[in-house]
């Protein structure tokens, strides 16, 4: 089972920092060279008979849009690994996405939004997909602000994930629930329906879906190595403080 | 009954308070647990009392009655008084006592106990540090617990409050209890063992 | 069950004694309320069609404002520390504490909202259902915020921290409740659907929201 044994090999945090290390590069390459491709597939691709050229913000839009919940998922999931399984890595990763995870939101906002001017004639239509993304914006943003006003490192890590897990419960409630709410008010705006993709523009969005998912995973390694590092310094200086024979004290971050 | 910690660690913020601490109170014992600040000795009585999980090891009480785990069958007296100041000196014993199980009977005794009788139906934010501290040591009291984990429970309290709650710590020991009291001062108690925490140099990355 | 209905009398005893909480708690949900006329102008029409609205977002907001302090005094005094060593479970304790807080808030916020209902020209048939929906509603409003309390316990500035993380939990109670109402007052139609969602959001927040934040509970007192 060579898959079992990549992950095993993953879960220690040296083995984690050596084979990243090597991994990096081609990620970054890779991601660089898909969305290039998918770019140039999206620009050649002929234009939507409804939307014209203004619809090819789908081939961002619709990406992001995916990471951004993938994302989210990523990060329950490594926030249920840290909590069972008490793996120091699997907060590390969760650590490392969320913000990842925010930015791809945003993008998706910022995209979506550029796409409803022409379609709606307004930036923000409260079309029920877009309301979901911006709750999961606010989710992302919660876990993040959690995270980040504990002083306590073990204390963040512990009560985030259990906010990630909550979030991950309600986010289908959330979702059904704004779903509603636009069904049952007058609309007073057409919405956008669920876009009918030609196969001349579903190859350049599954290649800006690849494209753009390994691109996350370069970044989400990236942070995770970053994360790794500042771990070991803070270690690093605790112990000097106790060899000096000083009292070290969880220092305040 | 005995009280047994089996190869206790603890980690906090990455530093390592104590490892591989094993020890044994039999029932009519008090453990004494001294050392410098930082030492862990309020690590030590959360750990006993199942508030801080241990890194490593556990602890067990070994023939008693009943398979209660072992923080329901502890009472832990530490810092903080658990008195609420706006709460009358008697509806702070009483809501203890009706919690832990005993009834009001139970919280007129202990306030009798610690000499605060004379102040029932004043609200408790108007005690002295001292008057609350020894509002809070009634608790100990109010329920029935075998082992109480008392974390220097003589802090702000004067020479009779200190002996009442010699009086009671050790009344719980003849009784078959037992105590584990983490300190900087002796205490008068009977049948002591002492168990010295020091400063851990090394450090968990 | 006994050390239950202690820990609920005694939350319901400190909310009556510590000082006017309830009292803040409903004028600042009067306060929220009169911003929005004041804010939009008299249109009685415009008014009657958004009170639903602008009464649950009012009434979250009151909510919010004494759900910060749910643990905190308890964590403070060294409460907390006890509670954790039983008898009850800490899913009990937050049981008992979200009971309590729903009794000294939830409820004195359903009494008070018919009364700005008035305030907002709320139609004459929206009333009944307007109570029966916060009667439903509030119960989550609790204990989906008990749960928002126990993780920002420990928090800097855990008042705005809270806001920020229960405003999209409290998303689908608000939807659902104002679609209540609005089913009856705008749309003539049946607030059953609505109203049966809602209840059932209540009681799976009474049943996990509990577990969830005794989870965080047990963290917060190591």
């Amino acid at each position: 089972m060579p898959m079992q044994t990549l992950t095993q090999r993953l879960a220690n945090p040296t083995r984690f920092m050596a084979l990243s290390a090597q991994l990096l590069p081609w990620l970054w390459g890779a991601a660089a060279a898909i969305i290039a491709i998918g770019l140039y597939m999206g620009f050649a691709s002929p234009p939507d008979y409804q939307q014209g050229h203004s619809a090819k913000i789908m081939y961002v839009h619709v990406p992001a849009a995916w990471l951004s919940m993938a994302v989210y998922a990523l990060v329950a999931a490594s926030s249920f690994g840290f909590l069972v399984f008490r793996h120091p890595l699997a907060d590390v990763s969760a650590k490392a996405a969320a913000p990842i995870g925010a930015l791809f939101t945003l993008l998706c906002l910022v995209t979506g939004s550029l796409w409803g001017k022409p379609m709606w004639g307004a930036y923000w239509a409260w079309d029920p997909r877009l309301t979901s993304v911006l709750i999961l914006f606010f989710l992302y943003l919660g876990l993040i602000a959690l995270r980040t006003s504990i002083e306590d490192e073990s204390l963040a890590a512990n009560l985030t994930a259990i906010l990630a897990i909550v979030g991950i419960v309600l986010l289908p409630v959330i979702r059904y629930s704004v779903n509603w709410n636009s069904i049952h008010q007058p609309p007073s705006v057409s919405r956008l329906g669920a876009p009918t993709v030609h196969p001349d523009l579903l190859w350049p969005l599954l290649t800006m879906a690849v494209g753009m998912t390994v691109l996350f995973a370069a970044m989400h390694m990236k942070a995770m190595r970053n994360e790794i590092l500042r771990r070991r310094v803070k270690a690093l200086r605790l112990a000097e403080v106790q060899l000096a024979g000083g009292y070290a004290r969880q220092p305040a971050e | 009954m005995r009280l047994i910690g089996d190869k206790l660690s603890s980690v906090r913020g990455g530093r390592v308070l104590f490892a591989e601490l094993s020890f044994a109170v039999a029932a009519g014992e008090a453990l004494v647990v001294t050392g410098p600040n930082g030492s862990g000795k309020t690590s030590l009585l959360r750990t006993i009392g199942g508030l801080l999980p241990p890194a490593a090891g556990e602890v067990r009480i070994e023939d008693t009655a009943g398979d209660a785990p072992v923080r329901e069958q502890c009472h832990y007296f530490g810092h903080r008084n658990a008195v609420k100041s706006a709460l009358t000196v008697l509806e702070n014993a009483a809501f203890w006592a009706g919690y832990l199980g005993g009834g009001r009977d139970r919280a007129e005794r202990a306030l009798d106990a610690f000499g605060l009788s004379g102040l029932r139906d004043i609200p408790a934010g108007y005690l002295s540090a001292g008057q609350q501290r020894r509002l809070g040591l009634t608790r100990l009291l109010l329920g029935e617990r075998p082992v109480w984990l008392l974390d220097e429970p003589t802090a702000s309290l004067d020479d009779a409050a200190q002996a009442a709650l010699m009086t009671a710590v050790n009344g719980h020991l003849q009784r078959g209890g037992i105590a584990v009291a983490a300190t900087h001062v002796p205490l008068s108690l009977q049948n002591t063992r002492t168990l010295s925490l020091q400063r851990a140099s090394a450090s968990a990355a | 069950m006994m050390a239950f209905r202690q820990l609920l009398a005694r939350d319901l005893a400190l909310a009556w004694k510590e000082g006017g909480a309830v009292g803040i708690t409903l004028g600042f949900f009067l306060v929220v309320v009169t911003m929005l006329p004041l804010s939009l102008g008299p249109d009685l029409n415009l008014l009657s069609r958004i009170a639903a609205g602008v009464l649950w977002v009012a009434l979250l907001l009151a909510a919010l404002l004494s759900l910060g302090r749910l643990f905190e005094g308890d964590l403070e005094d060294g409460t907390l520390d006890v509670l954790a060593m039983g008898p009850l479970s800490l899913e009990g304790v937050v049981a008992a504490k979200g009971f309590a807080h729903w009794l000294s808030t939830g409820l004195p916020l359903t009494v008070m909202a018919p009364l700005l209902g008035l305030l907002l020209n709320l139609p004459g048939e929206g009333y009944l259902i307007l109570i029966a929906t916060m009667l439903a509603g509030t119960p989550a409003v609790s204990f989906l915020g008990a749960v928002g309390a126990a993780l920002t316990l420990r928090a800097r500035r855990g008042g705005l921290l809270l806001a920020l993380l229960m405003l999209p939990l409290f998303v689908p109670t608000l939807v659902f409740g104002i679609a209540s109402v609005n089913a009856v007052t705008i749309e003539a139609g049946s607030a059953l659907p609505p109203f049966l969602i809602l209840v059932a959001i209540s009681l799976a927040a009474i049943v996990l929201a509990p577990l969830a934040a005794a989870a965080a509970l047990r963290f917060q007192v190591r």
